[in-house]
Formats: structure tokens, C-alpha cells, sequence
């Protein structure tokens, strides 16, 4: 059954207008947790908002644990599903630049979008800057091509890697999510937030 | 006593673990719709990409950028799946914001600084955050956070190496926030 796209089932223009109608979900989720907002995004950093730990952990698990149950349902075939390849040196570099630009901009690309939409100039100037990089990136790539494509480990999942099935990984990234939830509710609670 | 009113509500947000699993649920529709996650700097990757070969036309062909940008994606880059999803992201983003009253014109920063110091940080945080998300093939949403939810490797490194710069680099930009 699914994925729906690669398998054929709908049009490619249908794809793109269901994708058009995701974005909306997905803006919508990010705006209204806050993500729209830099002083509640670099609030992680410094204890006094988790709502970025909060939020991104849960996401990423709910969406692991629906895949793994739909595809023992028979209604996703995981191989057809996109795994993001490991390009080790590049994984790490690129992370460690977009780091610092979190903690500078306080926004990274999608929340970026979401701050511009309702009007922070903040926002819209990191968005400037965005394609400002992205440009610079594209006039040096050059210069990163030997980085860019160094390391290649192919396709690994993380529970391969470390050698143990999809579903354990799961069952200890949530224990772990959990872990850093009640270290995030307390470090809310020790940290002051000054509102402005 | 009006105006306490309207600044809750402007700041009544959803709960995070409630979002965490709507943004969840969106992801896994992603995925089963079309077979792959969220994105964002993909998405300026092909504005990107179809500006320059506007201006530059053919000879934007023998860029090494944009032969790399043709191998991987097809057709007009335009039409690309991520492009959609970030126009709704916008829609989504002014519709949220607009119902819950949030929606103003202004620089948010911390009273220690100046608008200006916060819009300097600003773009070059937004410069960085393009390069390196072009470096490390994806952002916080297309390689951290899609990436994750298909338990890739790459994903869950780009997010450590992501959350671990930004806070090993809290302490020196403390002023900005706190």
C-alpha cells in the first residue's frame, strides 16, 4: 500500500498538492508550539524553555514507532521509504555550522519560515541569510567536494549500526527521550525566564 | 485588564508533548504519501538552483553545484515536493498565528540588546545555518528530524552534532538570550 507516491497509487501533481497540504499541517504544528518564536527556540540552551527537546523527540518517535507498526500491518513497505545515506564527514561538519548558526539566529530553516509568517523581522533576516549561505555554498562548492561526498557509509539505520533490531532501538530511544523529558521539566523549573 | 487578556492568549501555545505528536503524525504522513520526510533548506536549494540557471542559463550547466543538483534531483526544480510542503509551511504558520493572535510586525530580542545586534546575529546565524545545511545535506527537519524517524545514522549524527555545537556554544552568546 504504502508509501503511496513510489508505489504509484497517486499522481505525481497529487503528491505535490498533498504535499502543499502537509506543509499547512506542518507549519501549523510548528507555529503553534512556539516555534515561530527564536527566545523560545534557544531557550533549550540555556534551560529556561525545553520546548524544542520536548517537541522534537516526540515527533521524531511518534513518527518511528507509526512507521515500524504500519509496516508490521503490511501497510508501508520500509524499503521503499527514504533513509537519509551517511556521508560521516559531511553529517558532522555541516551539524557543527548549523549549530552555530542556531545559537546566533536562534532559528533554524523550517521555524525560520514560521517566524516570518507572522511578521518577526528577526525571522525574515534569517531567511535572508539562508539563501545568502545556500548561494555561497553553491558559487564554492568546489571547495567543499571532497568534504561534501568523504566517508560514505551507504544507508545505515542507527539500529543496524549498533547491531540490534529496529524495534530495541526504539524501545531505548524513548526510555532516553523520557529521561531527558524529566531532566527538561526540572531545568524549566531551576532556570528563571525573564518574559519580554 | 483587555490588554492582560490578549497577552495570554498571544502567548497560550500547545502543549509540547501534544505537538511533538501532531508534529509526529504530519512527519508519518509525509512519509507515507511520498515516500520521504519533512524539509526546509532543500526547498531554498531549489530556489537556488532554478535562480541561477535563470541568470546564468546554459553555462550554469558546467557549474559543478549545478550538475551535482541535476543528478540528484529531476525534472524543473521548481516542481520539486519540498517547495510545496514550504509554501504550506508558510500558509500554516500565518493561519496558526493568526488564530492565536500572534501575528505583529516586530524584531524579538532580549531588552539587554539592541534591535540591531539581534538582526546582525540574525543573518549571519541564517548564512551559517544555509551553509551548513547544504554541507550536511539537510536541516533540523529534513536530515535531523526525518532522519530520526527513520532511524537513518547520518540523521541522528547531524542532530549531536546540531544540538552539540549550539550548546557548547550557549555560553558565549548568553547575552543574547538571557
Amino acid at each position: 500500500m504504502g508509501p503511496l507516491a513510489p508505489n504509484e497509487i497517486i499522481s505525481e501533481n497529487t503528491n505535490f498538492l498533498l504535499a502543499f497540504f502537509i506543509g499547512i499541517a506542518f507549519g501549523w504544528v510548528l507555529e503553534s508550539s512556539g516555534f515561530s518564536s527564536s527566545r523560545k527556540l534557544a531557550g533549550i540552551f540555556y534551560g529556561y524553555d525545553a520546548v524544542v527537546l520536548k517537541v522534537f523527540f516526540t515527533g521524531a518517535i511518534t513518527c518511528m514507532i507509526g512507521l515500524l507498526f504500519m509496516s508490521l500491518f503490511g501497510w508501508v513497505d520500509l524499503d521503499l521509504i527514504y533513509v537519509n545515506p551517511t556521508y560521516l564527514t559531511s553529517a558532522i561538519v555541516g551539524g557543527v555550522i548549523m549549530g552555530a548558526g542556531f545559537i546566533m539566529g536562534g532559528f533554524c530553516p523550517g521555524t525560520s519560515f514560521c517566524g516570518a509568517a507572522i511578521g518577526k523581522i528577526d525571522a525574515m533576516v534569517f531567511v535572508v541569510g539562508l539563501f545568502i549561505g545556500v548561494y555561497g555554498f553553491a558559487f564554492t562548492y568546489g571547495l567543499w567536494e571532497k568534504l561534501y561526498f568523504a566517508k560514505y557509509l551507504g544507508e545505515p539505520k542507527v539500529s543496524e549500526a549498533l547491531g540490534m533490531k529496529d524495534g530495541l532501538f526504539g524501545l531505548l530511544l524513548i526510555m532516553a527521550a523520557i529521561g531527558m523529558f524529566i531532566v527538561a521539566e526540572w531545568a524549566e523549573k531551576k532556570f528563571p525566564r525573564e518574559e519580554y | 485588564m483587555s490588554n492582560t487578556t490578549t497577552n495570554e492568549r498571544g502567548r497560550r501555545y500547545l502543549n509540547p508533548y501534544l505537538g511533538g505528536v501532531l508534529l509526529g503524525l504530519v512527519l508519518l504522513a509525509a512519509n507515507f504519501v511520498s515516500g520521504r520526510g519533512l524539509g526546509a533548506s532543500g526547498a531554498i536549494k531549489s530556489v537556488v538552483a532554478t535562480s541561477i540557471e535563470a541568470v546564468h542559463g546554459d553555462a550554469a550547466k558546467t557549474m559543478p553545484f549545478m550538475a551535482e543538483y541535476a543528478g540528484s534531483h529531476s525534472g524543473s526544480p521548481m516542481k520539486s515536493w519540498l517547495v510545496f510542503q514550504m509554501l504550506g509551511v508558510i500558509v500554516g504558520g500565518f493561519l496558526s498565528g493568526t488564530i492565536a493572535g500572534r501575528l505583529k510586525l516586530k524584531v524579538e530580542h532580549s531588552p539587554k540588546i539592541t534591535s540591531r545586534r539581534r538582526l546582525i546575529f540574525a543573518l549571519a546565524g541564517g548564512i551559517l545555518f544555509g551553509l551548513g545545511s547544504q554541507i550536511g545535506r539537510g536541516c533540523t527537519s529534513g536530515s535531523a528530524l526525518s532522519g530520526m524517524g527513520v532511524l537513518s545514522l547520518g540523521g541522528f549524527i547531524t542532530m549531536m552534532a546540531i544540538f552539540g555545537t549550539a550548546f557548547a556554544l550557549a555560553y558565549f552568546f548568553r547575552r543574547n538570550w538571557i
